[in-house]
């Protein structure tokens, strides 16, 4: 019964802390992931852990979870000596986890996949289990559907039932890795509230966001983690967004904003959101950089895009905010070319592009970056080749292609966008950011008219977020327009000077950015006009 | 025209059982997520050990015994080779067919210089009239198909199978053991193939001839997409087949049909189940970690 060890949590709380990380060390291979972490969480706290990509929070946490094993140190539970071999160690001493990947199984119900863990091999109590999962509900005070199917579930639906697991197994200790990063606002205000009552009720959570206002607003402490190590640990009450990034990147603390480095990370991450961006510097005389006219996509039940019209300036970033699945992927194949548009016109500087193949569409001023970075490069061609993929015909010479052309032109774009590469490296070996930075500079050497681009930060750290945001801006202010397709609201509201809001297909809503508010989208993005 | 269409029925369900023992065991497999195109070979082994064992034994329940070993061994070995090592699955399964096929024919052609070999003994139908079936038809129907169709629905084993079939990555973070499962399902469902092949040799034929099993687990890899791998649309569709082949034998001998060719007639099931394929089985969706082997991230 969860509510006896509840109390036994409470009894013990004097005297040791909920989990204790001691001394963690781990490495892989060169690399110090972790370096001599001490960290304690105490229960009834939402302990923040906040870092850079590659800081060593994602290995800190699987560690905790045993999904991977320190090379030293040692996890305490509730002041006990626990060795962590896997995550079935991890779920008897009361440590739930919900990653950003849900370890859901799709084709089952909620019921079925709470059951999952520890189930035998016998017959199972499915109305047993249905009645623990309306329990677990109750107690973070959501509703849940016991007998729903979970891919037919919305992706906060999704993360309810990963919480719910969790508590179904007497859960402690929750540990949450960037949960907030696919949830719309109103979601993640379900979130909290979640949390805040778990909490009450003597759970400790370990919360991991790259959004500081947010870890601002739920956590009682924050730790941060620099390179490994654990550079600070200090209570969140009256914190600022700004110390904490500042603490982030290593700049001194009491005297935020002074420091560059600090402002453009916070920058990055979305802290001046209320701040306008600065207007585009082409205000007269705008044309259509690309112009949709009732584009429809026929899908099996309802169409997956249904009369988009939309316009894009020259000099303009419009944005496209939506819960995804609702036709942004669509509305992107279908402007680059891959999928036909089932009626309706693009237009981009003019040209009809609505039935012409890609390389046509290219020739036409039309750049593109899409979600799947991956499947944007041939993976085991090096990034010399990758980035003059598209454009063979400029190298030309009779039949055959000039190296030395291309030498030139690829150190000229690994040097105008900072590659961090060898020009003969296969590009599967590149990180994610500087596999954005080829495909960035593959679509901006050609100078776009119009740039289609979606989710150009996802899986990046705050370095690389910074350095595609100030590109975007610049191709804005050179005058070309961009769609942003993206589902991080903060993002949109940082780069875009319009924001269109999709859903089921349809465009339900614009708003400007300045009068633009997180709520406001929110509730377009869920459905509701005003 | 007086038509035997209590004779085409009786047939259909003899007809269907050995696709049934094997359909079922393959929708066991590949709910866990593997492809077993071993199935054509372990039919074929657990048809020639069952009678081998029958043989020299003079016992038909050790030969139907031998049959389920030989097809849990088989299903160790695609275990070893799609789940240990990760081979790919196609490969594997084909691999393993060839290999059984042979070893059973080279083994045969060791110790019988002929082709075809008569056992004494033989199940024998029980029952009379349109129930005048073979045991194992009984079985299959009223045993083997409720009884897996409750496994993969209402069992804690079933569960685990689905979960490592469909997400194993998940199925491992809930602690399921995915390698034990997968090699628990794979030889679960050989030996099931395995109990098909037996049919051949101990209740159809009381014999052993060269290929015997004559495509039937290839037919069990179709109807297994086209019953969407689940338990009772797979024995429907076993059925199906069972209808076709039983309505061309009948037809065979009719008058009225005489001037068709035979082998037209032959024919005419797996043109069925092709045409079945086609109308039912595009768009269909296959378990999620389907042909992937798994391996910790």
């Amino acid at each position: 019964m969860p509510a006896i060890a509840l109390e036994a949590t409470s009894a013990d709380v004097a005297s040791a802390p909920l989990a204790e990380l001691v001394g963690i060390r781990k490495t892989f291979g060169a690399l110090v992931a972790n370096d001599s972490i001490d960290l304690a969480v105490q229960s009834g706290e939402v302990h923040a852990l906040l870092g850079e990509n590659g800081a060593g929070k994602s290995t800190l946490t699987r560690i905790l979870y045993g999904l991977s094993q320190a090379d030293s140190g040692e996890i305490r539970i509730q002041g006990r000596s626990t060795p962590m071999s896997s995550p079935a160690d991890a779920m008897a001493a009361g440590i739930g986890m919900v990653t950003q990947e849900f370890s859901l199984v799709g084709t089952m119900t909620v019921t079925e996949n709470l059951m999952l863990a520890g189930v035998g091999l016998g017959r199972i109590d499915r109305m047993a289990a249905r009645a623990r999962v309306l329990d677990a509900a109750a107690r973070i005070g959501v509703a849940i559907d016991p007998d729903a199917v979970v891919e037919t579930l919305s992706v906060g639906e999704r993360q309810r039932v990963e919480i719910v697991k969790a508590l179904f197994h007497d859960c402690r200790l929750l540990i949450l890795d960037e949960p907030t990063a696919v949830l719309v606002p109103q979601d993640v205000e379900l979130l909290f509230a979640s949390i805040r009552r778990l909490t009450a009720d003597g759970m400790g959570v370990i919360f991991i966001s790259h959004k500081l206002h947010e870890v601002v607003e739920i956590a009682d402490r924050v730790s941060i983690l620099r390179r490994g190590r654990i550079v600070a640990s200090v209570p969140a009450r009256g914190l600022q967004p700004r110390q904490i990034a500042a603490m982030m990147v290593g700049a001194d603390a009491a005297s935020p904003g002074d420091d560059t480095q600090a402002a453009a990370l916070a920058t990055a991450i979305g802290l001046d959101a209320h701040v306008p961006a600065p207007p585009a510097a082409v205000s007269t005389g705008r044309g259509a950089a690309l112009e949709i006219r009732d584009l429809t996509l026929a899908g099996a039940s309802r169409p997956l895009l249904d009369r988009i019209s939309l316009s894009v300036h020259t000099g303009e970033i419009v944005g496209v905010a939506g819960v995804s699945g609702n036709g942004q992927t669509e509305l992107v194949r279908v402007l680059c070319g891959t999928t036909p548009a089932t009626s309706g016109t693009v237009h981009v500087g003019g040209a009809d592009i609505t039935t012409a193949e890609v390389p046509a569409r290219i020739a036409a001023g039309l750049g593109r970056l899409t979600e799947d970075r991956r499947g944007s490069v041939v993976l085991n061609l090096s990034v010399e080749q990758n980035l003059v993929l598209e454009d063979l015909d400029r190298f030309r010479n009779g039949p055959f292609i000039s190296r030395r052309r291309i030498s030139a032109h690829v150190r000229e774009l690994m040097e105008r966008f900072d590659i961090r590469a060898s020009a003969s490296d296969p590009i599967r070996s590149l990180s994610g950011g500087n596999m954005q930075k080829v495909l960035l500079a593959r679509a901006l050497s050609r100078n776009p008219t119009a740039l289609v681009v979606s989710q150009p930060t996802r899986g990046l750290d705050v370095g690389a977020c910074d350095y595609v945001y100030s590109q975007l801006r610049g191709l804005r202010d050179n005058g070309a327009g961009v769609l942003l397709v993206s589902e991080d609201l903060d993002e949109l509201l940082e780069l875009c000077d319009r924001i269109v809001v999709v859903y089921s297909g349809r465009i339900i809503g614009e708003l400007s950015a300045a009068e633009a508010s997180r709520e406001e989208l929110g509730l377009l993005m869920t459905g509701h006009t005003a | 025209m007086d038509f035997p269409i209590l004779a085409v029925l009786a047939a259909t369900f003899t007809i269907a059982t050995p696709l049934v023992w094997a359909g079922l065991g393959a929708v066991i497999n590949e709910r866990a997520g593997i492809l077993n195109l071993g199935i054509e070979g372990i039919m074929y082994a657990g048809a020639f050990v069952g009678f081998l064992t029958a043989a020299s034994t003079g016992s038909l329940a050790l030969g139907l015994t031998a049959a389920i070993v030989a097809g849990l061994a088989a299903g160790a070995l695609m275990g070893l080779l799609t789940v240990t090592l990760g081979v790919n699955q196609h490969v594997a399964g084909i691999g393993t067919t060839l290999l059984l096929i042979a070893a059973s024919e080279f083994t045969n052609r060791l110790l019988f210089s002929s082709g075809s070999q008569t056992i004494t003994v033989k199940f024998d139908r029980i029952l009379s009239g349109f129930f005048a079936q073979y045991p194992m038809t009984y079985v299959a129907f009223l045993l083997l198909a409720p009884a897996l169709w409750w496994l993969l629905r209402s069992s804690g084993f079933g569960l685990r199978l689905r979960a490592v079939g469909e997400n194993p990555e998940a199925a491992d973070a809930a602690g399921i053991p995915v390698a034990r499962t997968r090699y628990a399902a794979l030889m679960l469902g050989s030996a099931l193939m395995a109990v098909g092949g037996a049919f051949l040799t101990l209740s159809l034929l009381g014999s052993f001839t060269l290929d015997i099993v004559g495509g039937r687990g290839w037919i069990c890899i179709a109807l297994v997409i086209f019953g969407r791998w689940r338990v009772w649309p797979v024995v429907a569709g076993a059925l199906l087949f069972g209808f076709t082949d039983a309505l061309q034998l009948q037809l065979a001998i009719t008058p009225f049909f005489s001037a068709v060719p035979n082998e037209l007639m032959i024919a005419f099931p797996y043109l069925v189940v092709i045409a079945a394929l086609a109308i039912w089985g595009r768009g269909v969706r296959y378990p999620g970690a389907y042909l992937t082997p798994y391996r910790r991230a």
